[in-house]
């Protein structure tokens, strides 16, 4: 096949079906190169135009972002954000969406997600500590939702068992919007020393550029603007965009990395791993971060397949690759070195001062175009925003309806979204490596960091149907629910990576929906202190034009001091006191009980008072660090009830409650609250502490009970009963055919 | 007493087991590379958990191929403690240094939870510092961690008194529960679980720590003779 | 009743992890003259013999389960009466 040429490209607009606007390619056309983009070209642009590369559509929203803080070496535009945790140590992390693969392959996409997100991190120089994830998938009753969630989960756990990274935490949420554009987002953790640091720069006249890792294949051509693109039923041929994960290769990859930043610092000048658009996003960003030119060699680069174009090379996604910038008298030592380790490293190119990004293929120049034009350049556009109608401004609240309050408790721990996700996460090795001092399944995981006495908590949150509901107060809740998690668990909030999952920003309506919620997840971020240090946008997640809830994930990472103090959910002693902490509102929109009743969420949500809660979490952190409770456990879906209810199942222990509220709010959803156990010994210094910040509400029993009294209404419900309902729930829906 | 840890490509329990011995029982360990042809400076092979090549085409089978396996082999001729832990375990059937197989768990998934076992014969290098029919709660993480033999070689192996941990319950579809067995000369152990993994009581349980002592102390006790 | 044999492979164009490994393992044996190694799926489909249309079926059967035609090709062999 002939590729067409400069000018049957601009007759036939064939840069359309790519992704380009005839406004941008005229740009690129008039302004950049002053001339019209061959083939070749012109794919490099559009794919490092589209959103996937550019942001172009969510960058001037993303900067109401804060990302600083004392702690913070590196914020957004590396590989991962960077944050201090003292004694010259650090930690890198990143979330990253892989919703569009995933819906086309569930397997190898949620696989190749995991693998895409781990590269980032190890190719700072970090070793992976931990892996999260987000999932949300359609309702469990469609047996393609059950697949879909069989597949994603098996390959998640599949790529990071085999590579050996523990999987500690996530969360998993189910909602029918979901149904055929499922959410996937994958978190990693690494740990590093200061100055161990490596950034992905291409720097110094004459440096070569080094390809490592897997052979180059037809694989996943367009992944990138494939991933800005919504599904419909018709677009079956878009399919082709699939990549195989090889966690095998990764995992060589991975030690051989790291190993190289430890022991032979002097020989790189930088790393970058090949992601989404391949060989052109990573090299080209690599020498627009210093500034330089680049020269490839296309003949050198290693292909699995014959016959490929410089377009094919350039934008393939085949997986497990890593660009290296290197010294050129080091030249023969790196390529023995990954040669010992099993791993092809070859010389593709070297560095140029002219700014200019040059790709040859059996001698022949095949792509001249200023990088500065190709990564800085590309457009940026304020969308229109447009409030959707379904936001309510009455401030009216839904009104619960129990008649038996054991039925409802039952009927909301039997909830998917509630439900234990045992059946799930028991298929991801978290325990590998001896660190995981909290396993999933409680509010954060905890990993201690060896031979000190710190430890990293980390979460993943974003409670969709909130921010559906109001999506300023929603976002708010998902930075405040993150943190509550950390802070339950005694950690210090310290920074946020987020995954932002939405759909077609070009509808006003969408646009709104995502300035909303990034205006309240950075409003309640900069609050509480926590920076913004990385994070990925995912658009266009519709199906049949269809939008998903807005969905905003935050993945945030907290820093324990003394891992002695690490505290658990579940009640440790019959006998000691329970308390509740922070106030019950009359607060049911959004929540769980509004899903089960109306089977939808509406209403307005209240103001939140984010300096309130930040002393709140000061509060908590105190009494932890003090010693003087033995539980903490935040309250979130399905409100005081679940939460109560969970801290019974860790040691099978009951409880006797009474509280001053009606029954209905049992299952309110108010933020920030916490529900903690203390012994009898420490009751007057822990009171003394809170003073009117909780009150005291019952006490943990052995008689294998849940027992609570409220204004009017009184439920008791055998544990072993809440229990098993709670546990089954998923394992009998998933079981279904 | 001098440890060696073999780490095959994909290996990924090797530093897992390297601290196991270093900070819980604090003897000389080192990482060797599955390339090596000598362990003569060594008095016990650790073979760890993980995927040796990806686990591809069946856990353990390429393993069984790579150069050190002759030598693993040698070292077992002459009676040194041989350990193979989860995909270690796997290894040593590959080779035949211990009957039977691994097959795919019954429900078909991966399971990472931590497990009720039972010593069923304390009488071995690898178990003296148990109580016979002592409750260990370890951890388990495989996807390929159901034992299988045939009717005469489990007759055998009951006979032979080779079955050294039998789950309390049944977890994978494992032929009599069997989660470890030792080789009939009494230096070879393969079992599922991950003892390395339990060693401090703030990860859970440090139920794994005696098995370490209790090589230790075997060959303390050898060297003292 | 028919049986029905299916293989199925990564397209041409799909990275086949296990493959590769398994090349590598037995170059190292000494078998250098295997070039190239692909791993799929086998399946054996007792079947009716009375179906109308066994390909439509097989195929379908195929293009909905046991292949994802994203990534995966497949062929198949019936053999009649196999009892």
């Amino acid at each position: 096949m002939t590729e067409p040429t400069a000018e049957m490209i601009q007759e036939t607009k064939l840069y359309k079906s790519w992704g380009l606007s005839d406004q941008e390619f005229q740009t690129i056309s008039n302004d950049i190169l002053g001339r019209l983009p061959n083939y070749t070209e012109t794919g490099l642009f559009s794919v490092m135009w589209g959103e996937h590369c550019s942001y172009k559509n969510s960058k001037n929203v993303l900067r109401k972002f804060s990302n600083k803080s004392e702690r913070v070496l590196a914020g957004p535009g590396e590989d991962a954000g960077i944050i201090d945790i003292g004694d010259n140590q650090a930690i890198v992390f990143k979330a990253e969406s892989h919703n569009h693969p995933s819906a086309v392959e569930p397997y190898q996409g949620a696989a190749t997600g995991v693998g895409g997100i781990i590269r980032d991190i190890f190719s700072m120089g970090a070793t992976p500590i931990a892996l999260l994830n987000s999932l949300k998938f359609g309702e469990l009753d469609d047996s393609h939702t059950r697949y879909l969630a069989e597949e994603i989960v098996s390959g998640i756990g599949g790529y990071g068992n085999c590579i050996g990274i523990p999987t500690v935490g996530g969360e998993i949420a189910f909602q029918s919007r979901y149904k055929k554009n499922p959410i996937v987002n994958v978190m990693c953790v690494g740990l590093i020393d200061h100055d161990d640091v490596k950034y992905g720069k291409a720097t110094g006249k004459d440096n070569l550029i080094v390809y490592v890792g897997a052979k180059t294949g037809r694989d996943g051509i367009h992944g990138a603007t494939f991933a800005s693109d919504e599904f419909t039923d018709s677009k079956s041929t878009q399919r082709s965009a699939v990549q195989v994960g090889d966690p095998f290769m990764e995992k060589l990859l991975m030690d051989a990395c790291i190993e190289l930043v430890h022991e032979h610092s002097d020989w790189i000048m930088g790393i970058q791993d090949m992601g989404a658009a391949g060989l052109v996003s990573s090299t080209a960003e690599m020498a627009s971060k210093a500034s330089s030119g680049l020269i490839l060699e296309l003949d050198n680069v290693p292909q699995r397949e014959t016959e490929m174009t410089p377009y094919e090379i350039m934008l393939s996604e085949s997986q497990e690759r890593m660009v290296l910038c290197i010294k050129p008298e080091y030249e023969q030592n790196i390529t023995d070195f990954f040669t010992d380790k099993m791993l092809d490293a070859v010389v593709v190119g070297k560095v140029t001062t002219d700014g200019q990004y040059k790709i040859y293929q059996r001698g022949k120049m095949v792509c001249n175009i200023p990088i500065s034009g190709l990564v800085d350049e590309s457009p940026e556009y304020k969308r229109i925003s447009v409030k959707p109608d379904r936001i309510a401004d009455s401030k009216e609240q839904f009104r619960p309806e129990i008649k038996s309050l054991e039925d409802v408790w039952l009927k909301i721990l039997r909830q998917p979204t509630i439900a234990s996700k045992e059946y799930f996460y028991k298929t991801y090795d978290s325990q590998i490596k001896a660190n995981t001092v909290v396993q999933p399944g409680s509010d954060a995981a905890v990993v201690r960091i060896r031979d000190t006495k710190k430890a990293i908590a980390m979460t993943n949150d974003g409670n969709s149907r909130m921010v559906y509901v109001d999506p300023f107060i929603g976002g708010q809740m998902a930075v405040i629910e993150a943190a509550s998690n950390l802070v339950a668990a005694g950690a210090i909030p310290i920074g946020i990576t987020d995954c932002l999952n939405y759909g077609n920003p070009e509808k006003p309506e969408i646009f709104w929906e995502f300035e909303k919620s990034v205006s309240g997840m950075a409003m309640a971020g900069k609050k509480l202190n926590i920076p913004v240090v990385s994070g990925n946008v995912s658009l266009y997640n519709e199906f049949n034009e269809t939008a998903i809830y807005p969905s905003p994930m935050i993945g945030m990472t907290g820093l324990v001091e003394d891992i002695d103090n690490v505290i658990t959910q579940g009640f440790k002693n019959s006998g000691d006191l329970i308390y509740l902490i922070g106030e019950t509102r009359n607060e049911f929109n959004g929540s769980e009980i509004q899903q089960l009743q109306l089977n939808d969420v509406k209403g307005s949500l209240s103001k939140i008072n984010v300096d309130q809660i930040k002393d709140r979490f000061e509060l908590i952190l105190d009494i932890i660090n003090n010693k003087l409770i033995n539980s903490c456990h935040d309250l979130s879906e399905g409100g005081l009830a679940v939460a109560l209810s969970e801290a019974t199942f860790e040691n099978k222990l009951g409880f006797k409650c009474e509280v001053n509220m009606p029954k209905e709010y049992l299952f309110s959803e108010t933020p920030a609250r916490f529900v903690v156990s203390v012994s009898k010994d420490n009751q007057r210094k822990f009171e003394d502490i809170i003073g009117n910040n909780g009150a005291k509400i019952g006490v943990v029993t052995d008689d294998n009970r849940m027992n609570i009294k409220t204004i009017g209404a009184e439920a008791t419900i055998e544990l072993s009963v809440a229990m098993s309902i709670w546990k089954e729930a998923i394992s009998c829906l998933m079981k279904k055919n | 007493m001098k440890f060696a840890v073999i780490v095959f490509p994909g290996s990924n329990c090797d530093k897992d087991l390297y601290f196991a011995i270093k900070d819980g029982i604090h003897a000389d360990v080192e990482m060797i590379d599955y390339r090596s042809k000598s362990l003569d400076a060594f008095d016990a092979v650790l073979i760890p958990g993980g995927f040796s090549y990806g686990d591809y085409l069946r856990s353990g089978a390429i393993a069984a191929h790579a150069p050190i396996i002759e030598t693993i082999k040698r070292m077992s001729a002459l009676g040194k403690p041989i350990m193979g832990i989860c995909n270690g375990f796997q290894i040593l059937t590959e080779i035949g240094l211990l009957p039977g197989a691994l097959i795919r768990n019954r429900q078909n998934r991966f399971i990472c939870e931590t497990v009720d076992l039972k010593v069923k014969n304390n009488q071995t290098i690898f178990t003296n510092e148990y109580e016979f029919d002592q409750t260990l709660s370890l951890p388990v993480a495989h996807g390929e961690g159901n034992y299988y033999c045939d009717i005469s070689t489990l007759k055998q192996i009951n006979d032979n008194n080779q079955i050294i941990f039998r789950y309390a319950s049944d977890i994978n579809g494992s032929i009599d529960n069997i989660a470890g067995i030792i080789n009939k000369a009494g230096n070879v152990l393969g079992m599922m679980p991950h003892p390395e993994r339990a060693l401090e009581e703030m990860l859970g349980s440090d139920d794994g720590l005696k098995l370490f002592q209790s090589i230790l102390k075997s060959h303390m006790n050898r060297v003292n003779l | 009743m028919g049986l029905v044999k299916v293989y199925v492979t990564y397209k041409e164009s799909i990275l086949d992890p296990q493959g590769e490994a398994i090349k590598s393992a037995i170059h190292g044996m000494g078998h250098t003259s295997i070039n190239d190694v692909r791993m799929g799926k086998y399946f054996e489909l007792n079947v009716d013999n009375n179906v109308s249309d066994i390909d439509s079926e097989i195929n379908l059967i195929c293009d909905d389960l046991l292949a994802n035609p994203n990534m995966e090709t497949y062929r198949y062999e019936i053999l009649e009466d196999a009892e």
